[in-house]
């Protein structure tokens, strides 16, 4: 069984241009997927359909065996709770500490009150702390978030999505704020928690030498369509070109 | 910027300024404003100061009682910002863009916000006034009322800069409501608030006085009571303990702005 | 892995009853916690500072629910006639204009010299002191004090707001004007410019729009001030209508009448000022 099937997928902001159209494709558990495709394709979109950060127009999305979009409120808050996501901009609290920011991700778990009011208990708090020292920032926990560099900004948001316990990441372009080296350093932690703890990961990426490194599978996205879905080492220069350079082309004759 | 662009923006000013020379002319006629008469009064009205405004020792035998005013004028406006600043951080939630509720509770905040804001503090005071009587809840009412219309539009402002992305990873780990308004944008947009209600403290022990004077209350009603009496010496006391009051705490503010912002 | 636990111990920070902390305690947080703290307090405090005498809460709070009801659903006239209105909202917008323009001249010069860029050190100073003082002097007391030597009037009002409007746009201005670049100062300097070829070429130009925005939020400040001022300071216009329908007449009809005619013109200066301020402020600017 699939822990993800994305069925007819079609998505429209404003009534008129599809951004998503007929999307099909099946996730198994403990996958390393990449999406790829030019600014604009609707990666982002697609990726915020799985956890409902955007409402579905069109099709099915069935995670774990249940429907995302006919889900209520609290199922829906149940979802989230076992899809963590990561952004291209970390979306870290900037005036909070680091343990502050990784806590952050047990809120699904947590009732309103004991959310606001901050009731962690030692066990999350131990567990933060052995997730930020697994992915190398354990002496930041105490520092201001904005004072942290991007890279350990984006380990912070790692942890945070890991901290949720979840079954699925969503990654929506990790590295693209961050230099080579740091980009290098996520993208090994990402590929180590998809390996050491199981856990599916769908990541965005505009960089195609990285997917292909990195992922087990791509999936080519252009225009709101997929057209590329196959293991990394069969896409090749042609499809490449498809996925992007036709694009470009056009771009250069306008 | 070629030649004709120069003379273009040229033409423009000189219109410009002919307006407003139009409308202030304008001005003085419906005021009944005498350039010439007003300039004249300035340096008799600062040698007035100069001679009549002196703090003497009879004077200081008010001290006391002066003290009790002031004090209770400087209760009066933090008691009436810190109320107004709580209940417009929940306006200022359902009015935001981020934190809104829903779109029909958006207004009505926003509403609301304007309504207390654009009517001016003498106006809540006079009307107030009529059923309250003559006491410091008169002007705590009037202060707390206008207070409130103008700190729920700075909020907004302030939460809506607040950086939207950190609500959006929160709404993500399956975060409810109150939780990302606890989490991420209270701690985001605080220091900015509290900066707003020190301002707003400021301001309103100024407001106070003017308020004290219409209702009868606090310093404004003291000073009121000896500038009819034309008792000047107390009166230039009282301005000075003002004075002193509104620098200490526009000090103390500025000291907390530095370390929060 | 054993010795990653330990070290984790080590990096925790813990809290007097044993618990893991994740408050950083730094000097922000406490001074944050600190004010709230304090302005709780004291607020708390005033409640037992207050006069409260003559009060009757339930009374006052049914019959001011009454009379807003009046005021604000039965508007209308009647010692006066809509001309004598206009009349009144038009001498308030006088007070207000010819506060704010002759403020803003002044403040000009004034801010040059108290603008750190263009000035000397001690002159700056001083007039940034005079200015703060200035200002902790609330507006109606300057009218007042204005008053005894002019007498009730619109002069003693204009001046006295005018001291008020002078001291809020020398601040505004002079912080506009220190946030010129000052690439454009050092090159007209080094063409042996002199003080007033650089105001005049250099300064106003790429601050004069700033200049200006500023000066309409002063005047949308002194059209409440100037409402107000008719009110407690004899200044006339639609402010002391509206203190003599309140406080003489007891005619809560008119009250509510002017209270509109002000609303408006108010709501009509804030959507202006909001326009120039978005124009021209991109980042959101303290009052
Ligand atoms: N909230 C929105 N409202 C309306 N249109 C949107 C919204 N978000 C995205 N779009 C549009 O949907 C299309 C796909 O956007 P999306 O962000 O999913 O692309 P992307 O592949 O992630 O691009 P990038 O690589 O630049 O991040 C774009 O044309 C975009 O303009
Ligand atoms: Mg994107």
């Amino acid at each position: 069984m699939p822990l993800l099937k994305v069925e007819g997928l079609g998505k429209l902001y404003d009534g008129e241009t599809k951004v998503l159209r007929d999307v099909n494709f099946e996730v198994e558990a403990g996958e390393f997927l990449s999406i790829i495709g030019p600014s604009g394709a609707g990666k982002s979109t697609l990726l915020r359909c799985i956890n409902r950060m955007v409402e579905i127009s069109e099709g099915k999305v069935i995670f774990d065996d249940l429907d995302v979009g006919e889900m209520r409120k609290k199922e829906l808050r149940k979802l989230r709770t076992n899809i963590g996501m990561i952004f291209q901009h970390y979306n870290l609290v900037p005036r909070l500490t680091v343990i502050e920011n990784v806590l952050h991700g047990r809120f699904g778990y947590k009732s309103t009150l004991q959310g606001v009011f901050a009731r962690f208990t030692e066990e999350e708090k131990e567990r933060a702390f052995f997730l930020l020292d697994k992915l190398g920032i354990a002496e930041h926990a105490y520092k201001r978030c904005d004072q942290l560099s991007g890279g350990q900004q984006q380990r912070v948001g790692i942890c945070r999505a890991l901290i949720q316990e979840p079954k699925l990441i969503l990654c929506d372009e990790p590295i693209a704020s961050l230099d080579p080296n740091s980009s290098k350093v996520i993208m090994d932690y990402l590929k180590q928690i998809s390996t050491e703890m199981g856990i599916t990961c769908l990541v965005n990426l505009h960089q195609v030498d990285v997917a292909k490194e990195y992922a087990d599978r791509i999936i080519g996205l252009k225009k709101g369509e997929i057209v590329f879905d196959g293991p990394s080492k069969l896409l090749y220069e042609d499809q490449i070109e498809n996925i992007y350079g036709i694009e470009t082309r056009e771009l250069i004759t306008v | 910027m070629n030649e004709k662009k120069i003379h273009k923006n040229k033409w423009q000013t000189t219109i410009f300024l002919l307006i407003i020379i139009f409308i202030t002319y304008l001005s003085t006629a419906i005021t009944d404003f005498n350039f010439i008469d007003s300039i004249a009064t300035i340096p008799a009205a600062i040698g007035w100061m100069f001679t009549n405004l002196m703090v003497t020792q009879e004077s200081m035998a008010k001290m006391p009682a002066i003290m009790e005013k002031l004090g209770e004028t400087i209760f009066m406006s933090i008691a009436a910002t810190t109320l107004a600043a709580v209940v417009s951080l929940f306006l200022a939630l359902l009015g935001s863009k981020t934190t809104k509720v829903n779109n029909i509770f958006s207004m009505l905040a926003r509403f609301i916000a304007s309504f207390s804001r654009n009517i001016p503090v003498v106006a809540w005071s006079l009307i107030l006034l009529i059923s309250f009587g003559q006491n410091s809840v008169t002007g705590f009412l009037a202060l707390f009322v206008a207070t409130l219309g103008f700190l729920t539009r700075a909020f907004i402002e302030s939460i809506d800069e607040a950086n939207q992305s950190s609500v959006e990873a929160l709404t993500a780990t399956g975060a409810t409501y109150f939780h990302i308004v606890s989490k991420a944008v209270i701690p985001q947009s605080l220091p900015q608030m509290l900066s707003w209600i020190l301002f707003m403290i400021e301001t309103n022990i100024r407001s106070a006085t003017l308020v004290g004077i219409l209702t009868g209350t606090g310093i404004g009603y003291m000073f009121d009571l000896y500038y009819k009496s034309m008792n000047y010496n107390v009166v230039a006391l009282i301005t000075f303990t003002i004075v002193i009051a509104v620098i200490v705490i526009e000090l103390i503010s500025n000291k907390i702005r530095k370390v929060i912002l | 892995m054993e010795t990653s636990q330990a070290m984790n111990q080590a990096l925790m920070k813990r809290k007097r009853n044993g618990q893991i902390n994740i408050k950083s305690g730094n000097k922000i947080d406490s001074a944050v916690k600190w004010t709230i703290w304090v302005l709780t307090v004291l607020t708390v405090i005033s409640f037992f500072f207050f006069d409260y005498t003559g009060l009757q809460l339930e009374r006052a709070i049914t019959e001011t629910a009454h009379n807003l009801r009046v005021m604000f659903l039965e508007p209308g006239l009647s010692h006066f006639g809509w001309g004598e209105a206009f009349y009144q909202v038009g001498i308030t917008l006088g007070l207000g204009v010819l506060a704010t323009v002759f403020g803003a001249i002044i403040a000009l010069f004034l801010s040059l010299m108290a603008a750190e860029n263009l000035s000397k050190p001690w002159l700056s100073k001083t007039i940034r002191i005079i200015v703060a003082f200035i200002r902790a002097v609330p507006t109606v007391l300057w009218v007042l004090i204005f008053a005894i030597a002019a007498g009730l009037g619109s002069e003693a009002a204009v001046l006295g707001m005018l001291f008020h409007s002078v001291a809020y746009l020398v601040k505004a201005f002079s912080e506009a004007i220190e946030e010129v670049n000052p690439g454009i100062i050092e090159a007209l300097r080094a063409t042996g410019s002199s003080w007033w070829h650089i105001v005049v070429h250099g300064v106003l130009p790429s601050t004069f729009t700033y200049l200006l925005s500023w000066t309409f939020l002063r005047f949308e400040i002194n059209f409440s001030v100037a409402v107000a001022m008719g009110a407690a300071a004899g200044a006339g216009g639609i402010g002391f209508e509206l203190f003599m329908a309140s406080g003489f007449y007891f005619d809560l009809r008119e009250v509510g009448f002017i209270t509109y005619a002000i609303l408006i013109i108010a709501i009509v200066l804030e959507v202006i000022s909001t326009r120039l301020k978005n124009r021209y402020f991109p980042s959101s600017v303290k009052a």
